[in-house]
């Protein structure tokens, strides 16, 4: 009784904790008062997951079947035999679209480009943070002030530079990129969390006699793994899902193509093939939406934290 | 603080730092020679295919290393054998990197080292930061009033041609309907949802397109959005329920029908922030105090009252926050429109044409010249969220 008169509508959500209550008839007046809330909360996320609903169901239908019913048909009558499911879409977009290929440049792509800032980055937010030395404000200074750069100032130099040296289309053109788009960031959100770290750590270290090196990575890192993990997981988000700097520095030749730069020239090039479409879109996902449903809390709190970016 | 860690420790400690420090150093330099080779390996198609040629010659096997040289890999043999090394010399090598610096920085004695370690550490992050943006942003700069035929052909254009002005109005429909309807629909979610049992679970389903990238969620919608001809079954969910309603289908993004298409493309922008906003102003929300409500409704406000007089002011900050930091995502928004349409029927927004003069038409001066447009653009929204910060006391 009390859940049914927490979950009240009129009364402005249950803050306070147990308020409220009280006799029968209340409580079922306060019920029948929550419907019209329940039945907009219900519209709200049903709206809201059927475009992707209708892409997962279509991808596991046949072509002939996607181009001449809506996928909402294999939903309302979904054993009939008009109905047939199938996996040979994904079969298709992994072998002959290059998915397959594509999902590898992506992890390629991503993990060192998540490994490499976030290496430089605790680094120098541990110095930023605990050492003291010339210039150490104002470097601090430069860099969070770069937040407000947007990448795209940097896009013509980076690839004119990358064209003298020979690094377009190389996988470690694309991770140092990632790299130094990602820092102001990196250095930023590690920054706030490492020098909330308590003095008393650093100052019964020294008297242990530790190197700075021994402290950053026997005492800050181990520390420092909720805020390491919330901007790891930003990072491969912005990456995993990233198309601008793909198709600028690395392009979209089978062999370095990443997942986003392989499912846009599919819209261009099998722009009616629905059943790929559909099939090579969810596979772009997958790997998100394990991270998002695995790790909700790291996923949200480094959404949260990612707010500050230019 | 910690530098008195540092004090001069005996004679043969130091030596045997020294010592250690040389082999730690001999271990750095190998791992960055095969850092160097493995990179080449990964440039190369044929590396993988060699490597195990090279391999099989060590063993004595050279006729199976003559028939690998000749065949080559199976493909995916060789991507994953290439993904392997890939992620060995990427992550290995900045780890590698730190160890090896470390190691030359302890060389230097107990004075030196104490002066040049903090350099040390951030050393490479202010090197790519120098490389990637300083150096960049000022080239660009420089570049937009440089470049063959500037300033003319590049601030000329780009100030004066019907393209860049479409695309400054779309930038700005976007800005306002795209942040109005993820700020608005975010803090209506989160205020609805706030008051049910089951929150947690009903906003995972408003959260998880974020997960989504804008290219997958241009997919998703170019499905919601497919038309057919009249009198043929619609498969797509929004012309399905708009000709159910008896209305003709529309062909979204296939005519030019201002301001029909950009604004199709800006509920998938919407669709993919709303999550976001509504975390964040959920928070806020859940931050108001309860008796502040209780005591507004005891002297007789009623619920509308209470949430537009009292709960919005209080979470006033937070909303600047959410609403500026959407703004900024949409004002620099590309995928969507690049995947959607590419710019054609009248959806032109600023980072697409920069886009397009960058690498479809390599005018580099005129796209240098729309990148520091951004940029300009940019900045006065940040100091108002940077300030926004500041007031909140948020020491950011």
């Amino acid at each position: 009784m009390t859940a049914l008169s927490r979950a009240g509508g009129a009364s402005g959500g249950d803050r306070g904790g147990g308020r409220g209550g009280g006799r029968g008839t209340r409580a079922v007046r306060r019920f029948v008062g929550s419907l019209p809330l329940r039945a907009v909360v219900i519209l709200v996320t049903v709206a809201w997951s059927l475009p992707t609903a209708g892409l997962l169901i279509s991808s596991f239908r046949p072509a002939d079947a996607i181009r001449t019913t809506g996928w909402w048909e294999a939903i309302l009558h979904p054993f009939e035999a008009a109905t047939q499911w199938t996996l040979a879409n994904y079969e298709s977009v992994l072998s002959a679209d290059g998915m397959a290929g594509a999902f590898i440049n992506s992890l390629v792509v991503t993990i060192p480009s998540v490994v490499i800032p976030i290496t430089m980055a605790a680094y120098a937010a541990y110095a930023f943070a605990w050492i003291r030395f010339p210039g150490r404000s104002l470097l601090f200074a430069v860099v969070v002030g770069l937040l407000v750069v947007p990448l795209q100032m940097s896009l013509v130099p980076v690839l004119r530079m990358y064209s003298a040296v020979d690094l377009n289309g190389t996988f470690l053109g694309v991770w140092l990129a990632h790299t130094g788009f990602g820092l102001p960031l990196a250095i930023f959100l590690l920054y706030n969390y490492i020098s909330q770290l308590p003095v008393d750590l650093f100052e019964s270290a020294a008297i242990d006699g530790a190197s700075h090196f021994q402290v950053f990575r026997r005492i800050v890192v181990p520390l420092s793994v909720p805020a390491l993990a919330s901007f790891a997981i930003l990072q491969f988000l912005w990456i995993w899902n990233d198309l601008l700097i793909a198709l600028v520095y690395l392009g979209t030749t089978d062999a370095v193509a990443v997942m986003p730069a392989r499912l846009n020239e599919l819209v261009g090039t099998r722009g009616e093939a629905w059943h790929i479409l559909t099939a090579g879109a969810f596979v772009t996902m997958v790997v998100p939406l394990l991270v998002f449903l695995g790790l909700q809390r790291y996923f949200v709190r480094g959404i949260v934290a990612g707010s500050v970016k230019g | 603080m910690v530098e008195q860690a540092m004090a001069p420790p005996a004679r043969d400690i130091n030596r045997r730092r020294l010592v250690l420090g040389a082999g730690r150093l001999a271990l750095a330099a190998a791992i960055a020679a095969a850092v160097v080779v493995g990179l080449g390996l990964v440039r190369d198609p044929e590396g993988p295919a060699r490597l195990y040629a090279f391999l099989l010659d060590l063993l004595g096997q050279s006729t199976a290393a003559a028939g690998l040289r000749e065949d080559g890999l199976d493909p995916l043999h060789a991507k994953l054998t290439i993904m392997v090394i890939a992620l060995a010399i990427g992550v290995g090598g900045v780890w590698a990197l730190f160890a090896g610096l470390n190691s030359l920085v302890d060389l230097l004695g107990p004075t030196w080292s104490r002066r040049v370690r903090p350099y040390m550490f951030i050393g490479p992050a202010v090197l790519m930061l120098l490389a990637y943006l300083v150096i960049p942003a000022v080239a660009t700069i420089v570049a937009s009033f440089t470049e063959k035929g500037a300033p003319e052909k590049t601030w000329g254009y780009v100030l004066t041609s019907p393209e860049m002005w479409l695309a400054f109005r779309n930038n700005l429909i976007w800005m306002v309907v795209g942040t109005a309807g993820s700020v608005g629909i975010g803090l209506a979610v989160a205020a609805l949802f706030d008051r049910i049992k089951r929150e947690a679970l009903a906003k995972v389903f408003i959260f998880l397109p974020l997960a989504i990238s804008m290219v997958g969620a241009s997919v998703i919608w170019r499905f919601m959005y497919a038309w057919q001809p009249e009198g043929e079954p619609q498969i797509g969910l929004v012309n399905a329920v708009w000709t159910a309603a008896g209305n003709e289908p529309v062909a979204l993004m296939q005519v030019s029908s201002p301001p029909v298409n950009t604004m199709a493309l800006i509920v998938i922008m919407i669709w993919l922030q709303t999550g976001f906003a509504m975390v964040i102003l959920s928070a806020a929300l859940k931050g108001v105090p309860s008796e502040v409500l209780e005591a507004a409704r005891s002297d007789g406000a009623n619920e509308r009252q209470v949430f537009f007089r009292i709960v919005l002011p209080m979470i006033r900050g937070t909303l600047i926050a959410v609403a500026t930091t959407v703004s900024i995502a949409i004002l620099k928004v590309f995928d969507i429109v690049y995947v959607m349409t590419g710019g054609r029927f009248e959806t032109e927004v600023i980072a697409n044409r920069m886009f397009n003069e960058m690498f479809a038409f390599r005018n580099y001066g005129r796209a240098s010249a729309i990148a520091v447009i951004l940029f300009v653009a940019v900045v006065p929204i940040m100091i108002v969220n940077i300030r926004n910060l500041r007031r909140q006391g948020i020491g950011r």
